[in-house]
């Protein structure tokens, strides 16, 4: 069950993501709709985060392309926007809650430019959405789990992108700050954005999203939620690692094999 | 003393140009360090710093004069070529980023000691001083190096000033930075670059072996004092040229003196002052902070004990002798004393014929402290289900510490009881 669309806002042409060698992913081809609240669910390992990761070219990939409102990622930066795992930076750095929204208009500003009156007015904006306005001049390395995902998705927000890709922003928050999530991301989503977001909560994920890609180092489905989320396909994600797969990769890892003759 | 008159009184040419240099030299070199620092790469910085050896030492020999700029363009190069050796290594190897730094820096700087003692056997008389580079002579900053030092030094702020976004965001998020367009690579390179330079203008004051430690020691020093970024760069620039200043100082009393060694020893007395005085992440403040903590415990404690005499006579009027309360209690004579004292003092307690009586105010206060605990008792055994008799000891501690809100949603939660788990009232 993996069905295609036509004018896809995001295309993935057979792409292929080795660590080491190794593939992690294998030849996913994937075209996902404009204004769609996109969940990409797996179990732990899948490949999930690379495949975001690997979609803002953050990650080599082995083979295949990723082209976002038929572009290359080059063309559109200002029209995506990605927010990346809260652990992946250290809270601890010397700044504020503003100082780090504030960096969401740093990709339109370009460089050498300061921020102007409107940015701050863009950041405190974003800061409101999320409800986090009174913390604005709060040290980063003050916030809780669910106050830093906040933070993280009004830097995204300052970015007034019209794609999103998220990685597991509802991971280690309390309940409140996810109820807060999902209703901002409906919300984006009703104003014809398209927002991706990692997912590892399987009971949430048919209540929360309305295409769903389903993933376990290849692509097992992706379709609209009321005809991905059964029984057989959950199995083929979920049940059962595919050994021989992993097998394979661990030998083109052990043998220095590329993932593709010519690359 | 005398020395010490002449020197700041800053009468002698030399002395002024010597001060100058030193200090712009050791503050430009703390704040690239600041970001070097951020960045988590502290080590690179050391290794550096030893790398820049055998360009000093082949640009000598090559050229056969010791003008300063053939000097730097020498160092400036063996240095960065030390850098994307260390990449190198790293992303095309199984050896770990710490390891290939410990090998890069230890050969490059082992060919540079070899050069160095090559040069010297020469018996070229223009060689005399490079050794200087080993340790650092702050002295030696004058005329040529000077200029050549300085004018490095400034580009080294400007491209701090100008850059500052982007520094900021490559240290912070460099993931982040990629996915909004930013040359990311080119940024990487431009800090490198800059800590290359930081480096090269630092050794004729510190010398390569301990160059590492103007880099990084500063920018951990600030980092104590602020949480906001502007302010630590600033800080560090000023501890950098106070240090810088002061080695200048004892290499100009005492030439024969290294230069570099003393610097590191006084930016490093500031580190640790640092890591003790500064407010909130010192020692000092998190000592003082504990003490508070206690008296407040004891304090607590005693009108606590008060208020549950009076609930178990039933009269809160009558004045309570000190053992009546160590009685129901174990808290040191003497220290119950003191506590009682100052609770009096605080308008808390009055005291009648030896013996102690709360006021209305320390009433309140001893009430809200039993109530807190039996709160929390009652929210141990309902949402924590633990049994009764475990909860006493955890409510010891928690009843000091919960605030008004949480107190407001604690009696929300257990909508508003009148019982704790030992059917004791809740005042």
């Amino acid at each position: 069950m993996i069905l295609q669309v036509d004018n896809p806002v995001v295309e993935v042409h057979d792409l292929t993501v080795s660590y080491d060698r190794k593939p992690v992913l294998w030849g996913i081809d994937l075209t996902l709709p404009a204004g769609a609240l996109v969940g990409v669910i797996g179990p732990n390992g899948a490949g999930k985060s690379t495949l975001i990761k690997a979609m803002m070219n953050l990650l080599p990939v082995s083979s295949g392309y990723v082209r976002i409102f038929d572009q290359p990622l080059k063309q559109v930066y200002s029209r995506i926007s990605y927010v990346p795992q809260r652990e992946s930076v250290d809270w601890d750095f010397p700044a504020s809650v503003f100082d780090v929204v504030l960096m969401g208009r740093y990709g339109q500003l370009g460089l050498f430019k300061r921020p102007r009156k409107a940015d701050q007015d863009a950041a405190m904006e974003a800061l409101e959405k999320v409800g986090m306005q009174s913390f604005a001049n709060r040290q980063i390395s003050q916030l809780s789990g669910g106050q830093q995902q906040r933070v993280f998705l009004a830097r995204a927000l300052a970015q007034n992108a019209d794609v999103y890709f998220m990685d597991e922003p509802f991971a280690g928050v309390d309940i409140a700050t996810e109820t807060a999530i999902i209703q901002l991301l409906r919300l984006m989503r009703d104003e014809g954005k398209t927002v991706i977001v990692v997912h590892h909560d399987l009971q949430s994920a048919s209540e929360y999203f309305d295409w769903v890609v389903l993933l376990n180092m290849r692509l097992v489905a992706s379709g609209p939620t009321e005809q991905v989320l059964n029984q057989e396909l959950l199995e083929q994600t979920y049940g059962g690692k595919l050994t021989l797969l992993s097998k394979v990769g661990d030998l083109l890892r052990k043998q220095e094999f590329p993932a593709r003759e010519k690359s | 003393m005398q020395d010490f008159l002449e020197f700041f009184s800053f009468t002698d040419a030399n002395i002024r140009y010597v001060t100058l240099g030193s200090v712009l030299l050791a503050a430009s070199s703390a704040v690239v360090g600041c970001f070097t620092l951020l960045r988590k790469r502290a080590l690179v910085g050391d290794a550096v710093a030893h790398a820049v050896l055998p360009g000093v030492c082949l640009a000598f020999i090559l050229s056969g004069t010791k003008n300063p700029f053939i000097l730097l363009i020498g160092a400036f190069v063996t240095g960065w070529l030390s850098l994307v050796v260390i990449d190198y290594i790293t992303s095309r190897s199984r050896i770990k980023e710490d390891t290939a730094i410990g090998l890069v820096l230890s050969v490059f700087f082992g060919i540079g000691i070899l050069l160095l003692t090559a040069i010297q056997q020469t018996g070229n008389a223009a060689q005399s001083g490079l050794d200087k580079f080993l340790f650092g002579s702050a002295a030696s900053l004058i005329g040529e190096d000077l200029i050549a030092f300085g004018v490095v030094a400034v580009l080294l702020l400007v491209a701090v000033v100008l850059f500052y976004k982007e520094l900021t965001l490559l240290c912070f998020d460099q993931a982040y930075a990629r996915t909004i367009g930013f040359p990311v690579r080119g940024l990487e390179l431009l800090l490198t670059t800059l800590t290359v330079f930081a480096v090269v203008v630092g050794i004729q004051a510190v010398g390569v072996v301990l160059m590492a430690a103007m880099l990084i020691t500063p920018a951990a020093a600030a980092r104590f004092w602020t949480e906001d970024l502007k302010v630590m760069l600033v800080l560090a620039a000023l501890i950098g040229a106070f240090s810088g200043i002061a080695g200048a100082f004892v290499s100009y009393t005492a030439p024969s003196m290294p230069t570099g060694p003393w610097i590191v020893l006084i930016v490093s007395m500031i580190a640790i002052l640092s890591f003790a005085l500064a407010p909130g992440r010192g020692w000092v403040a998190r000592i003082l902070r504990q003490r508070r903590n206690k008296t407040r415990i004891l304090e607590e404690n005693l009108l606590k004990l008060l208020y549950q005499l009076g609930e178990l006579r039933q009269d809160y009027g009558s004045a309570r002798s000190l053992d009546e309360l160590l009685e129901r209690r174990n808290i040191p004579k003497q220290e119950a004393l003191s506590g009682l004292q100052k609770l009096k003092r605080q308008g808390y307690l009055q005291k009648e014929n030896q013996r102690w009586l709360l006021t209305p105010e320390g009433e309140k206060r001893g009430r809200r402290v039993v109530r807190l605990h039996r709160l929390w008792e009652l929210y141990l055994t309902q949402y924590l289900h633990l049994a009764s008799d475990h909860v006493h000891e955890d409510a010891e501690t928690i009843e000091h510490i919960i605030t008004p809100e949480l107190e407001q949603r604690l009696i929300e939660e257990l909508n508003y009881p009148d019982l704790d788990p030992h059917s004791a009232r809740i005042p």
